[in-house]
């Protein structure tokens, strides 16, 4: 059984075709390890049935020889993907008991290409959070631990449920989505492989929203390969989301192990933070080298208006998300408590439903676009965004191919940590990943190393909008040389 | 700029969250915080940049004018807490 859910989606790809074992028989072995590990809280909803029934049917499906590329492989849903006739919460209690009629675009293409789904995996409520810890069903647990202490520690977030499961090996990959950083940083924290890719790549149809000009869906995986056949399936035009893009899909597993000599390295010294660990900045050395190491070429950049995207980013995302929450009246779906009139009944119902973070959120959003504060708050910020991603425009019209960065400022750290007093500081978590969202740019976070308690650490790179195929080759390397990064079963 | 105890008040209401008294001092130092982190960006130049509306530039596709979708009443309903002959139920609004 261990050696079924340990193997990587391109291993498990060969077994299926060459009949080692059925899919069934993978989902079993999955569904049993998820049973084993409900102390990570990381799936919501378990879907055994439905599972399993997906399984018989792609077997019967591989035996006739059609199979797709996704055939039989078990994968895990963030619980903010609307399944069709599966309970969709984004962790939220206002969403309630909500059974979508519809499927998202993104998962209706996993399944097409004959994917499993195993469950849905927590998440921050509505995606806003960066520990997991703002899910109405608690938080998730990192299966990462810090070399001899048992301290419970975050998997990062949203998408922690996603990263969690996969770093366990509950599911061979998952779906997530990055608003601010909430693919790469749950990534960076598991020592998984996770891929934001650019603005408009993917379908924003069906996925619960929460800033519209940010959200984008992206693949969680072991390896970069992995990452690379999700990615094939997850991506494409939907005629139903009029932000994505009409541009072919390529096939992205193509560009893994493709030679990455000649290719400019950008290096960002807006990135080198004051009090930034030591062993941040070393392993971000340590990539650089290994870049070098296989022919691309190291220059210097800067990207002068950094340090303006993260308060940028707490003026545009909660206004879209002002707007956007704004759904949830307790009239058409999920929870509702009763008012003396209809406006108490909103209010009653949006003040029980909705977490803490969310509400400061909404309500920050709220002010920002206020009357007599617009101007102020909200127009400044989307013309910094103009300014933050021109610096970008202006390092690739310089010949860089991509950029490379540490993926978060440190590594994991415990449930209750942070955020207590100022919400501040939990936000200073995306810093070097919310400029890429602003910008609307690729980015992947790949593991390359451990900090001295044993923690995971990762990299991150960018690249030009819709050059997803440069970053795996870039991050294929980084893996070859950092090896790979697994953690000790104790759940 | 930093927000008094009304105008969280006046904020959570055009929310449309109910904010009890008790709440209120806890919310205020919350925004606070929030608008101080972002203020930093009043010591951008930002003369003659465009604001920006479209992070990727493209042309947006107009559908056909056509009726693709419907006849779906019972899924819409579907998941309302409180629905009469396909009718969303809310408490009484005119007099």
């Amino acid at each position: 059984m261990t050696d079924l859910i340990s193997m990587t989606i391109a291993e498990a790809r060969d077994g299926l075709a060459n009949k080692s074992f059925t899919s069934l028989e993978l989902t079993d072995a999955h569904l049993a390890a998820i049973e084993a590990a409900r102390a990570l809280n990381a799936f919501v909803l378990e879907t055994p049935d439905q599972a399993r029934a997906m399984a018989r049917a792609i077997d019967a499906r591989i035996a006739k020889g059609e199979g797709g590329p996704l055939a039989g492989i078990p994968l895990g849903i963030k619980d903010l993907f609307a399944t069709k006739d599966v309970r969709t919460t984004a962790c939220s209690k206002i969403l309630g008991n909500f059974v979508p009629p519809y499927e998202s675009t993104v998962t209706s293409q996993l399944w097409r290409d004959g994917a499993v789904m195993l469950g849905k995996l927590n998440n921050d409520e509505f995606a806003m959070g960066s520990s997991n810890e703002t899910s109405c069903f608690g938080p998730v647990v990192n299966p990462w631990r810090r070399e001899g202490s048992n301290t419970t520690l975050v998997p990062g977030g949203s998408s922690g449920g996603s990263a969690s499961a996969v770093a366990a090996m509950l599911c061979m990959g998952a779906t997530a989505t990055d608003t601010g950083g909430s693919i790469r940083q749950p990534a960076a924290f598991t020592a998984t492989v996770g891929v934001k890719p650019t603005y408009g790549r993917c379908s924003r149809w069906g996925i619960v929203a929460f800033a519209s000009s940010l959200d984008q869906a992206g693949p969680i995986a072991r390896t970069t390969r992995d990452a690379a056949i999700l990615m094939r399936s997850m991506a494409g035009y939907d005629p139903k989301d009029t932000t994505s893009v009409d541009r072919a899909v390529p096939d992205y597993e193509a560009a893994i192990g493709k030679s990455v000599k000649g290719m400019k390295i950008g290096i960002p010294r807006e990135y080198r933070l004051d009090g930034m660990p030591a062993e941040v900045e070393k392993l971000w050395t340590e990539g650089a080298a290994w870049l070098k190491a296989a022919g691309a070429e190291l220059v210097e950049i800067s990207l002068p208006h950094t340090k303006y995207a993260l308060p940028a980013y707490y003026i545009v995302a909660p206004a879209e998300a002002s707007s956007n929450l704004a759904r949830y009246d307790g009239v058409r779906y999920g929870l509702r408590e009763q008012g003396k009139n209809i406006i108490e009944m909103y209010e009653n119902t949006r003040a029980e439903g909705f977490g803490a973070e969310v509400k400061r959120r909404v309500m920050i959003g709220t002010y920002v676009l206020s009357a007599g504060y617009y101007d102020a708050y909200y127009l400044r910020a989307q013309k910094v965004r103009t300014l933050i991603k021109k610096d970008f425009e202006d390092c690739f019209a310089k010949g860089v191919n991509a950029i490379l960065t540490p993926a978060t400022p440190s590594a994991a750290f415990g449930v209750g940590e942070k955020g207590g007093a100022d919400p501040v500081e939990m936000y200073l978590n995306d810093i070097f990943t919310v400029t890429v969202n602003m910008a609307g740019l690729p980015g992947i976070a790949v593991p390359a190393g451990k900090d001295s308690q044993g923690l995971p650490l990762g990299l991150q790179l960018i690249g030009r909008a819709f050059d997803e195929e440069t970053l795996f080759s870039l991050g294929e390397v980084l893996e070859q040389a950092a090896g790979r990064f697994t953690p000790e079963r104790w759940w | 700029m930093s927000v008094d105890a009304a105008t969280v008040r006046r904020i959570a209401h055009l929310a449309r969250i109910a904010v009890s008294e008790a709440e209120v001092p806890h919310l205020q130092g919350e925004l606070n915080a929030m608008l101080a982190f972002v203020e930093q960006l009043s010591e951008v130049n930002v003369d003659g940049i465009e604001p920006m509306t479209s992070v990727t530039p493209m042309d947006m596709k107009k559908r056909q004018d056509v009726v693709n979708d419907g006849e779906i009443a019972d899924d819409v309903v579907k998941n309302s807490p409180d629905t009469v002959n396909r009718f969303f139920l809310v408490p009484k609004v005119v007099e």
